[in-house]
């Protein structure tokens, strides 16, 4: 460190970058280690009940649990179609045969 | 009992070649004969970093399929009797490895050797898989920086779910941080991770850090692995590295800024 440095603003960008890191990390731990079997199946199965009322693709919907310190919280997040889509006559029709398919 | 490293990191980039040739070099020097393994298949350069290029005659893959034995692929080190380097082939790719394959010519080379170096590949796909999968020690190769720790983590989280160790229920690949490029300068103007903050953040335990040197590319441009440059700092961190892997008490080094005369100080450097 030379003389000129002691009057260069500090930016300590350190301490930002330790706290995005503590936060990705503990979300990516969640997603591929921590990650609670049963969450595949309650997404699918919400995916389902939200398919009965609204016309959404399979993607539509995504689920994650968070752990923080003391507490988990779990993250739903649903994208409803805009609009235009939902006056679309074949939705609804996808609608029933994928309702059909799931009672078989 | 024969240990398999492995060297790997996730990033690219990050020195996972200049440090498995350095570590190979430094146990071999300790009088442990030592294997260093290329498996970036499609993109040899542990040939380049140990200075032995013209002399590959057959590859890792050439030894798989059985087309060349295991000693004709080994190319021993000239500087030191004890290494041996088993070079990655450059024109196939990376699906010219098989876990049966690799596992086989592991097997084959334990019976020779007490240590054998895995230079892995980046990324988490089938080089850098079969790379990490027989180790029974990882080094992990990190740079304090968000994207390498970041990918760090998630090497980590492969080491412990997809190696052999991992899948057998056996005990699990012990875990080891080299924190490389790392400018104590910059931590002290708080615009670069600390040791400590990598270590908290991995939960590792810390093998060395490695200090961001010019003296590295001089090293791979002559194609001396840079443990045998004595003066260079860099050399000496992996020195420290080998002996404390090795079970020697090392105080860590090139955490805190060098100190400087007066001159220094006022016009840096």
């Amino acid at each position: 460190m030379s003389l000129l440095d002691y009057f260069k603003k500090r930016s300590n960008t350190a301490n930002t970058v330790k706290n995005r890191l503590e936060i990705i990390i503990a979300h990516d731990r969640a997603v591929s280690r921590g990650q609670p079997s049963y969450l595949p199946a309650l997404q699918q199965e919400l995916l389902e009940v939200i398919q009965k009322y609204i016309a959404v693709g399979q993607d539509a919907i995504s689920v994650n649990l968070e752990q923080n310190d003391n507490q988990e919280i779990l993250e739903l997040n649903i994208a409803l179609p805009d609009e235009t889509k939902k006056q679309e006559p074949k939705i609804p029709v996808k609608l029933k045969k994928s309702r059909r398919n799931k009672k078989r | 009992m024969t240990r398999i490293i492995v060297i790997t990191s996730g990033k690219g980039g990050v020195g996972k070649t200049t440090t498995s040739a350095s570590i190979a070099m430094g146990l071999a020097k300790k009088g442990h004969k030592t294997a260093v393994i290329d498996f970036d298949v499609g993109l040899r350069n542990l040939d380049l970093i140990m200075g032995c290029e013209r002399r590959v005659v057959y590859d890792f893959v050439n030894v798989i399929n059985g087309e060349a034995t295991l000693n004709q692929a080994l190319i021993k080190d000239k500087r030191c009797e004890n290494l041996y380097i088993l070079p990655a082939s450059q024109t196939r790719d990376k699906d010219a490895l098989s876990f049966e394959g690799v596992g086989k010519v592991l097997a084959e080379l334990k019976k020779d050797f007490d240590y054998i170096v895995c230079d892995s590949p980046a990324g988490i796909e089938t080089g850098a898989n079969m790379a990490m999968y027989y180790a029974d020690d990882a080094f992990v190769v990190t740079n304090p920086e968000i994207s390498s720790v970041r990918d760090s983590d998630r090497m980590l989280g492969i080491l412990s779910s997809k190696s052999l160790r991992a899948q057998k229920g056996k005990e699990p690949i012990k875990e080891y941080l080299l924190l490389s490029r790392y400018s104590p300068s910059r931590v002290k103007l708080g615009d670069m991770l600390s040791v400590d903050d990598v270590q908290e953040i991995l939960s590792l335990h810390l093998l060395g850090v490695i200090p961001e040197s010019l003296d590295v590319l001089n090293a791979s441009n002559s194609g001396v692995p840079i443990i045998l440059d004595e003066k260079s700092s860099v050399g000496q961190a992996y020195t420290d590295i080998v002996a404390r892997y090795l079970g020697e008490e090392k105080v860590h080094r090139f955490i805190e800024e060098e100190r400087k005369g007066l001159f220094g100080r006022l016009f840096g450097g």
